[in-house]
């Protein structure tokens, strides 16, 4: 059987918007199995409860959505590393939290278990008091002759979220990378239980501060798909406002940043300038520099300022007028270029299996947009154009975010030109049920699961773009300078904090 | 062509925002604070390690803009510096996670004498929205003794560039402060 038609034959129970279907763990191992003859299944989420593993899979092909899960069987489940090498951090984390294991798991070592919490699993049905040391994080080997380690982090020289990065080098080419994280983790997952959707939103707004907007909306989405109360239409129009100036902002600011580490800070401080003006937009129109809980569960808490549309067209005004003539001055400074050019190539064969989304995905040519699939109001009736590089570069990835600032301005004028009148929220029925909700962040597509019942949280996922593009930054800074890491990491810019939960 | 910039630069003149005025309340009261711990004057000038205990991110973001041509730190006599042993203040976000604590303390611990830290954030004061999860200890006061508070979720970079001022007047001698404007 294909692993689409294991999903698919299997009973399943309501979910919104898609059904789950409940596999046996024979019929879950299987689909692993079978998960290697299937190159367009891709793993978008993989995740737990205290009793069960879900997956969340985009097939490419059939461009729809499947959603499956298999109840633990003492204490084990089939791994689907082995097939989707993307799965390992996720795997490490569901034991880690849950307490589960991934049988013939790609690897074992703990990850965002540091040895130095009070109890674990923590999220397990009932943790164990943890009298054992921490013991050392232990990387994976590298062979040759004249290798030797750099050892940075997790407090790191810059103003950045900590995580450990361990290279070994040969000279100064990079042999490996091995990214350890897991430093910020703040157990919010386990806050959310026991809370209605309402008040649980400030966690997922605090998931991950640059994407508060992004998250915030994946999760009222995901309350309002198990509600099957969907927001009214001006809410959802002002979500889109809200999340296209977030994509804009940090854009700007992250090809700011990555044109400093080539230390080019003429383009760096006008580019800082416009995420500046955008986040003091972002203060006229919705009250907050980074719109922190103005999206709530039901509708938003907001609606437009007084002023507001006149100060986010103002904005758009002045970063069409500006942006072109910027990258002008990026593609004429061959100094520059140089840096950016053939720079932490992220292959997209690679890309293509762990299905990364977002600018990194469509910088080597895999493109998905959650704006475009599954969809989400008002983006169905806007025609959202993600564009697409093969070359997969620091160059690609930033063109790709030049080109997503362009198409968020036009976007913007559109959504602005029909705000759409109507209530500002609405409540949301206390009942049983489950629901999945998505966003596109200015990383990627962002997912997020809820079980509710009587309706407070009993079970949550809440799920980072970052957990499949970390692994790519490993291997993309493969054979590049240790000097040209700066570049390349920031033209990534994975979320710590949004993994770390 | 890099002639477009420039020339955009000056016909528009600096983007560059005025200093903040220093709270007077706060300025007396850091100024005891130092007076009582008889801490050694540092001059006009402090040098800033910032450290993430913890944080969403969200204050790394206002952080990082202090450093850039609107609010230009540097000009107040504050940096930011890459090392713990070359800073006077510790700069420090979030609440302090179980997984960051030892880190935090390192970096603390590296820091020479005479030092302060600042707790940036709500998360930072007291935990703020992940209060009572037992993934971490608190706010910054659970790992490190505070200094000077600046609250916000995250707090805008006017809020701290104002806290830093004040810690900068009170830590100068009172017949000779002034700021620059």
């Amino acid at each position: 059987m294909t692993a689409r038609a294991c999903i698919r034959t299997a009973p399943a129970t309501p979910c919104a918007p898609w059904p789950r279907h409940v596999l046996s763990p024979e019929g879950w191992a299987e689909m692993a199995t079978a998960l290697a003859a299937s190159p367009a299944l891709e793993l978008r989420a993989l995740w737990a409860d205290t009793t069960d593993v879900f997956a969340l899979l985009h097939d490419g092909e059939a461009g729809d959505f499947l959603f499956a899960s298999v109840p633990v069987e003492s204490g084990l489940y089939a791994a689907l590393s082995p097939a989707r090498p993307g799965a390992a951090w996720f795997e490490r984390m569901i034991r880690d939290l849950w307490g589960h294991t991934a049988a013939d798991g790609l690897d074992q070592r703990p990850w965002l278990d540091h040895g130095h919490w009070t109890a674990t699993p923590p999220l397990a049905a009932r943790p164990l008091p943890n009298l054992a040391a921490p013991e050392p994080m232990e990387f994976l080997p590298s062979e040759g002759t004249d290798l030797h380690q750099i050892a940075v982090g997790p407090v790191h020289a810059g103003i950045i979220e900590p995580g450990h990065f361990r290279f070994t080098v040969s000279g100064e080419t990079v042999v490996r990378l091995e990214v350890r994280l897991g430093y910020l983790h703040k157990g919010t997952l386990g806050l959310l239980r026991q809370k209605s959707p309402r008040v649980a939103a400030r966690f997922a707004a605090r998931l991950s501060g640059d994407s508060t907007v992004a998250h915030a909306t994946a999760f009222a989405h995901a309350a309002e798909a198990a509600c099957d109360t969907p927001a009214p239409p001006r809410a959802a129009a002002l979500r889109a406002v809200m999340g296209e100036m977030e994509r804009i902002a940090n854009h700007l600011g992250d090809i700011g940043a990555i044109v400093n580490d080539a230390s080019f800070p003429l383009l760096q401080s006008r580019f800082v300038w416009q995420r500046e003006a955008m986040l003091r937009t972002a203060y006229a129109a919705f009250g907050h520099r980074l719109m922190m809980d103005v999206v709530i569960p039901g509708g938003v808490a907001t609606d437009l300022l007084a002023g507001g549309y006149a100060a986010i067209i103002a904005a758009l005004d002045a970063i069409d007028a500006e942006l072109p003539s910027l990258m002008d001055l990026y593609d004429t400074t061959a100094s520059l270029v140089d840096r950016m050019q053939t720079t932490g190539i992220l292959d997209p064969a690679l890309a293509a299996r762990f299905a990364p989304g977002g600018f990194i995905g469509r910088a080597s040519g895999h493109i998905f947009d959650a704006r475009r699939n599954p969809g989400i109001a008002p983006y169905d009736q806007l025609d959202v154009q993600a564009p697409a590089l093969e070359a997969g570069d620091v160059d690609a990835r930033v063109r790709i975010r030049a080109a997503e600032i362009i198409e968020s301005t036009r976007l913007l004028r559109l959504i602005l030109a029909e705000l759409p009148d109507s209530p500002l929220s609405t409540s949301l029925p206390q009942i049983t049920a489950e629901g999945i909700g998505w966003a596109e962040g200015f990383r990627g597509d962002i997912w997020h699961w809820l079980r509710l019942e009587g309706g407070l949280i009993t079970q949550a996922f809440l799920c980072d773009p970052s957990w499949r593009q970390w692994p790519l930054l490993e291997a993309a800074v493969k054979g590049n300078i240790v000097a040209d890491f700066p570049l390349c990491n920031k033209s990534f810019n994975c979320s710590y904090s949004g993994v770390d939960l | 062509m890099a002639w477009r910039a420039l020339w955009h630069a000056l016909r528009a003149g600096p983007a560059t925002v005025e200093l903040p005025p220093a709270d007077e309340d706060e300025v007396a009261t850091l100024a005891a604070r130092l007076k009582a711990a008889s801490v050694r004057k540092l001059g006009r000038s402090l040098a800033i390690r910032m450290v993430d205990s913890g944080s969403c991110n969200g204050c790394e973001l206002e952080l990082q803009m202090l450093g850039s041509i609107v609010y230009d730190l540097e000009r107040a006599g504050l940096s930011f510096v890459a090392s713990p042993r070359h800073a006077d203040v510790l700069l420090v976000t979030g609440p302090v996670t179980r997984n960051m604590q030892d880190a935090l303390l390192r970096t603390w611990q590296a820091t020479p004498d005479p030092k302060w830290v600042i707790a940036i954030g709500d998360c930072a004061i007291d935990g703020g929205v992940f209060k009572g999860s037992p993934a971490i200890l608190g706010g910054i006061d659970a790992a490190l003794p505070v200094d000077l508070v600046i609250r916000g979720c995250p707090p805008t970079p006017a809020m701290i560039l104002s806290g830093l001022c004040a810690l900068l007047e009170a830590n100068t001698d009172p017949s000779t402060r002034h700021l620059p404007r």
